[in-house]
């Protein structure tokens, strides 16, 4: 990169510094700068995440013995339902690519801001208002919604409870993300640094580029869909309930359109931030870089044609069946690809087993344990064997949690000293991991077993015989929480006082490392010219020279 | 593709003033109005393929209730909406050849044609409802399933186009508002260009309601 990329004296003024027109909240609140809108959403996303683990809490304790323990069964619906549209809708689908991808992609490809910084800004506020939306209709004089965060027809269209509100908030945060999508492909097109061809992209740009196709081709679809259930209940058309001849199928048909291709929202950009720890640590060319950036293209393209497949016990033609169980599995092809280029990449690396790193390896630990299990669900004669068990929740916990949350907190560790400019205490931030996946396993590979002995999902009473095995997950819930307080513990105190870190503690090559900590308002001091791919380690001190 | 042809990138650590990131891309912004329209025409891509699914179960219902809409009114109104399109266009031109006041009076009588739209629509759903036929009217309850299933599509398809007609109407009132105080300007057109591409969408997705709903018979 260019020669006066940095200034190496110490005397530029980073984005948290610089004084724009506005100060104090408001300087981070009408802030069009891609950095302060990452760090928004980041700050968030924490925040509800916390209080989606606190409902996951309850839930558990509410399992420990069978019939009522701390809550009736109406209060326990609609915890279950509150943690899924919390976790997925505010926390997974949006956390890497709104939070980590607005503030590193228009570094990592030397651009100064995103294309339309304004209706960045705008998308974030989008964002805030539907949390809050959601989190308010908890207290209409409906009562909190009980259906699911999947909303099925036609009970969604009979409860009593207050379900306009949600479904709104879930529309609007749609809209929110569709419009990250169309900035972020724009931006990706539009502002690459000189040289930068798409090949040389780093592999996170790559998926969230992905991602981003995913989000506008799929997500006007459950916009429809939740426009249509609220148009349903509040006129009474009658779409989709079949006393009044709609077709509830045609619901989930058009709910899982995109709710499946989400669940690549919410991997492929974890996926990306893999693809740039493991050659980080591992000092070494990522193995296969064009396998890996067309996977992630390929996985956006099958995965928007598998959505029947959650529908296999839900009345289809056998033929559909049967093609959609094909489907998933081509899935497996890409992400197999994936995991083979991440092992091989470290195959004779210089291997540096820093907390980003460790976490990884969690992740690839229980993402494929997630996507094993997912094989067995896609499979039509154990599917409908397992359909609607513990054995689902546990895959799926295995797949969003163990996969996109797991490297959420990777990414969080990765980039920690490029966002805040100090270091966390790296031993206390391993054995925060190390609780946590020990009480991850308690927890979900219980469910697994659950499941499989016929336990259902969704229900908050259950037979006599699965009290031991409940209270064990219930026990590994807490060693799970006491895992990810301690961490995020960790981290505060190395925001309030942790040491400087330096411009680039990991040895990494992409352009944000050779940028200084915290980057300056506008990135960069000169828009840097690209010679080589991101992750050349030959070329490693002519790109980094200007660093620490 | 990579390198910011169109642009006069400055940087803003030179001069005071706070917008960050200040280039402009007219090709780039273009490029994120065709994307946005690909999801609007995705959004209404939902509601296409459930008439497909409910006029395939429902074939004769479909058959007879089609034949109850006035063919004259959604004819008036596709006149009305490709007229619309053109003088949005003349607008368009008008001010790239630097005659604002053109552009201006072009512009104005979009609108007004949009407005019209929306009064011919009126008649015609008050028609309707006079007759007992709305979601949740007492002649409606009386039809069957399929007939209800129409409607109901009829309702909430053309509901949502004049919901766009509408959103249509306020953006190009604020790119009037624009053009008057000379935000939008023979040299600076990428705002009116994109508003037009919007107005076309609204035209084009009535080009396909208009002969599911009152043309098949």
């Amino acid at each position: 990169m260019s020669d006066s990329t940095v200034n190496t004296s110490g005397d530029y003024v980073n984005f948290y510094q610089y004084k724009g027109k506005h100060s104090g909240i408001l300087g981070w609140l009408l802030s069009v700068d891609h950095k302060r809108i990452g760090l928004l959403y980041l700050g968030s996303m924490v925040l509800f995440f916390l209080v989606g683990m606190t409902l996951g809490f309850f839930m558990r304790l509410e399992m420990w013995n069978p019939g009522q323990d701390v809550m009736g069964p109406q209060t326990y619906n609609a915890l279950f339902t509150l943690h899924g549209i919390i976790m997925i809708f505010l926390v997974i689908i949006p956390g890497i690519p709104a939070g980590f991808g607005n503030f590193f992609l228009p570094i990592q490809i030397g651009a100064e801001d995103v294309s339309f910084p304004r209706l960045n800004l705008f998308s974030w506020y989008l964002y805030t208002i539907g949390g809050l939306l959601a989190v308010a209709s908890l207290f209409l004089s409906g009562g909190p919604i009980d259906t699911g965060w999947t909303f099925y027809a036609p009970y969604s269209l009979r409860t009593g409870t207050e379900v306009i509100m949600p479904l709104m908030a879930a529309f609007i945060l749609g809209f929110s993300s569709i419009l990250t999508g169309v900035n972020f492909v724009t931006t990706v097109h539009r502002l690459r640094a000189p040289g930068m061809t798409f090949f040389k992209m780093p592999l996170f740009i790559w998926s969230l580029y992905s991602t981003a196709w995913i989000q506008i081709i799929g997500t006007p679809i459950i916009g429809i869909t939740i426009l249509l259930v609220v148009v349903e209940r509040m006129f009474g058309v009658g779409l989709f309930d079949p006393a009044m001849g709609g077709d509830p199928i045609l619901f989930q048909h058009l709910f899982w359109i995109y709710s499946h291709p989400a669940v690549y929202i919410m991997i492929l950009p974890a996926m990306g931030v893999v693809s740039e720890i493991i050659p980080t640590f591992a000092r070494k060319t990522i193995f296969g870089y064009g396998a890996i950036a067309v996977s992630s293209i390929a996985i956006a393209f099958v995965g928007t044609l598998v959505w029947g497949h959650h529908m296999f016990t839900s009345g289809m033609s056998d033929e559909s069946r049967w093609v959609y169980s094909f489907l998933t599995f081509i899935v497996a092809l890409p992400s197999g690809v994936k995991i083979f280029n991440w092992v091989a990449t470290m195959y004779k690396g210089s291997i540096k087993a820093e907390t980003p790193f460790l976490y990884v390896m969690a992740f690839i630990f229980l993402f494929s344990i997630g996507g094993l299990t997912g094989l067995v669900l896609g499979s039509l004669a154990t599917d409908v064997h397992l359909h609607d068990t513990y054995f689902v929740v546990a895959h799926f916990h295995y797949v969003m949690f163990g996969g996109t949350i797991f490297i959420f907190f990777a990414a969080l560790h990765y980039w920690f000293p490029k966002m805040f400019g100090k270091m966390y205490n790296t031993k206390i931030a391993n054995i925060a991991l190390a609780i946590m996946v020990v009480g991850f396993n308690m927890l979900y590979f219980t469910f697994f077993i659950l499941g499989y002995l016929g336990m259902p999902r969704r229900y908050y009473d259950y037979l006599p015989e699965f009290q031991g095995m409940h209270q064990f997950a219930t026990v590994g819930s807490w060693v799970l929480i006491a895992g990810i307080l301690l961490m995020f513990i960790n981290l505060f105190l190395g925001l309030k006082n942790g040491k400087k870190s330096g411009n680039n503690p990991w040895g990494g090559m992409t352009l944000e490392w050779t940028v200084p900590s915290p980057p300056p308002l506008l990135n960069f001091k000169k828009i840097p010219t690209v010679k080589y791919g991101p992750y050349e380690y030959e070329h490693y001190d002519e790109v980094t020279k200007n660093v620490n | 593709m990579s390198t910011n042809s169109t642009t006069n990138a400055t940087h803003g650590e030179e001069h005071g003033h706070e917008h960050v990131h200040d280039l402009r891309d007219d090709y780039g912004s273009k490029l994120g109005m065709w994307l946005f329209l690909f999801t609007e025409l995705i959004l209404f891509g939902g509601l296409f393929l459930l008439y497909m699914a409910y006029r395939y179960q429902y074939f004769p219902e479909f058959q007879l209730s089609a034949k109850s809409l006035k063919i004259w009114m959604g004819g008036l109104n596709t006149i009305i909406l490709l007229t619309s399109s053109l003088t949005m266009v003349l607008s368009i031109v008008a001010l790239q050849r630097r005659k604002i006041k053109a552009s201006i009076y072009w512009l104005i009588t979009t609108i007004v044609f949009a407005f019209g739209f929306l009064v011919v629509k009126y008649f015609e759903w008050s028609d309707k409802f006079a007759h007992g036929i709305f979601p949740g009217g007492e002649e409606l309850a009386l039809k069957s399933q399929g007939e209800k299933v129409f409607y109901g599509l009829y309702f909430t398809m053309t509901g949502l186009h004049g919901l766009h007609v509408i959103i249509g109407m306020i953006i190009l009132g604020f790119i009037l508002v624009f053009i008057v105080k000379g935000k939008v300007s023979p040299d600076r057109f990428a705002l009116i260009e994109n508003g037009g591409l919007y107005w076309h969408l609204v035209d084009l997705i009535w080009i396909f309601l208009f002969p599911l709903f009152y043309l098949l018979h």
